[in-house]
């Protein structure tokens, strides 16, 4: 699987109220990219746009991926709400996309999968009995599952204890290497943390920034982790 | 003792037992005449002595409400699905199905009489035809309110619609299929009575107006309270099946 880098270039307008204006986003291939932003800037709609999602919303531009074969069929979505179905196991759920296709489900992968994301006892078990941290694993399990080499994630983590949180960024940072990433948050922390890449959207259009050294994810506590969250944070404040 | 009275069987039996007592107190302050209001105890006697009788036309009841709940039921969640899948049937269909519910269902006791006969068909069709509407509705209505963050997920793995219905829209659904089969529960002897006093040879809607062409108050009233009886007990077993089934915690 080589994942193929993605770019956005165009504007987007609910009816006649601009939702974003004329940008280009590049997310680099087999990267995270982390998208910042205040609420309402319109990056969920962005990344809707991308996931082929938003009907409503008119978009005047194009979304290509780099080795220029089109999308559908190549993303996985993965969203701030665990979107597990209530009535199906842990089990079940992981392998709900494979049942949504009709193709023969593969439990031995998906047991395997969850394994990998520490819930290797937790298979027979409905979401209502798991923590919001567990129910958040499974759904990354389901990701996984789907395979995509583009992973679209909106805000996955910003319901989670900080603690709870650091875990699932170590745990996906881990498991989606390789993979484009593209991730809308509305953490400075977060991108500072896991960015390859950290571009702010604001409602005069992107900006990128310089993300801390090292590879992802980094270290909490790194200094120049730290700065970098301090400097996005500040500049989300002046922007607002 | 304070604390038994939240037990829900004491709670039935404490509620039965003040409703006789008020019963009775009626009976014997107003001293009606028997064929006006007949007292707890000749009611109880009454249904004692004509057990085997209230209890066959009781049972035949019963299996005509069974049966027209479990038709209604089965009809009104494949139109229910129908419906959510095609927009076309829904623009076409809905505003008939709503018109038709202006229509007393009453109404057409007699005409499904004079279609039907005097058998169970009938009292079955009119069962069906009145809880119909509810079963329909309360599922359909389930069906159209699916989160739409679901139908994306969906859509993002590459779902067929018809895999969409089967494995999201249908099982998130299911509990609003448990509350139209509620309703319905309660629904079904009432269509099924009245189609008894339209034309019937059995049942306890016949043995209603049988009591009272013989001005047998005391039989008109224990077979009220065996229709009583009925009806929560096809209650209770409804709503055990879709506790069981249907429903979620």
């Amino acid at each position: 699987m080589t994942a193929p880098g993605l770019t956005l270039t165009g504007s987007a307008a609910f009816g006649d109220t601009p939702v974003f204006g004329p940008l280009t986003l590049k997310v680099p291939a087999g990267q995270w990219t982390c998208l910042l932003g205040p609420s309402g800037v319109g990056k969920t709609t962005l990344l809707r746009l991308v996931a082929g999602l938003d009907a409503l919303t008119h978009f005047d531009g194009t979304i290509t991926a780099s080795d220029g074969s089109p999308l559908p069929g190549r993303l996985a979505l993965m969203a701030q709400s665990d979107l597990l179905m209530p009535w199906l196991t842990v089990l079940e759920n992981t392998l709900l996309g494979g049942r949504l296709r009709g193709d023969p489900p593969d439990k031995d992968r998906a047991r395997d999968v969850l394994s990998r994301v520490g819930l290797g006892n937790h298979q027979a078990k409905r979401p209502g009995a798991l923590s919001g941290g567990q129910r958040q694993r499974v759904a990354l399990a389901r990701t996984l599952m789907e395979d995509r080499p583009v992973v679209l994630l909106d805000e996955p983590f910003s319901a989670l204890d900080a603690k709870t949180r650091a875990e699932m960024q170590d745990m996906a940072c881990e498991l989606l290497k390789g993979r484009t990433v593209l991730m809308v948050t509305h953490d400075p922390g977060e991108a500072a943390r896991l960015g390859h890449k950290i571009t702010v959207m604001e409602s005069s259009g992107l900006r990128d920034v310089t993300p801390p050294p090292g590879a992802i994810p980094r270290a909490v506590d790194a200094p120049e982790t730290l700065r970098t969250q301090a400097d996005l944070l500040a500049q989300l404040l002046r922007a607002a | 003792m304070r604390g038994l009275w939240k037990t829900p069987g004491a709670s039935i039996a404490g509620s039965a037992l003040l409703a006789i007592l008020l019963w009775q107190a009626v009976v014997s302050l107003a001293a009606p005449p028997s064929y006006i209001l007949p007292g707890p105890y000749d009611v109880a006697e009454t249904l004692i002595t004509q057990r085997g009788q209230i209890w066959h036309h009781t049972w035949y009841t019963a299996s005509e409400v069974l049966l027209g709940l479990a038709l209604g039921a089965v009809l009104g969640a494949l139109s229910a699905i129908g419906l959510a899948a095609s927009p076309l049937a829904t623009a076409l269909l809905r505003p008939m199905m709503v018109f038709s519910q202006a229509i007393p269902v009453f109404v057409l006791a007699p005409i499904l009489t004079l279609w039907l006969g005097y058998g169970i068909w009938p009292k079955v069709i009119m069962a069906l035809l009145i809880i119909y509407f509810p079963v329909t509705s309360a599922f359909f209505d389930a069906l159209m309110r699916t989160p739409q963050s679901w139908l994306d997920l969906a859509r993002v793995m590459g779902a067929s619609r018809g895999r969409v219905m089967r494995h999201i829209r249908i099982p998130a659904a299911l509990p609003g299929l448990a509350s139209g089969l509620r309703l319905a529960a309660v629904y079904a002897p009432i269509g099924v009575i009245i189609s008894e006093w339209v034309g019937a040879s059995q049942g306890l809607g016949y043995l209603i107006l049988l009591a009272l062409g013989r001005v047998k108050v005391d039989l008109m009233f224990a077979t009220t309270i065996a229709l009583a009886v009925m009806t929560l007990l096809v209650y209770a077993g409804v709503d055990r099946a879709c506790r069981r089934w249907l429903d979620r915690a």
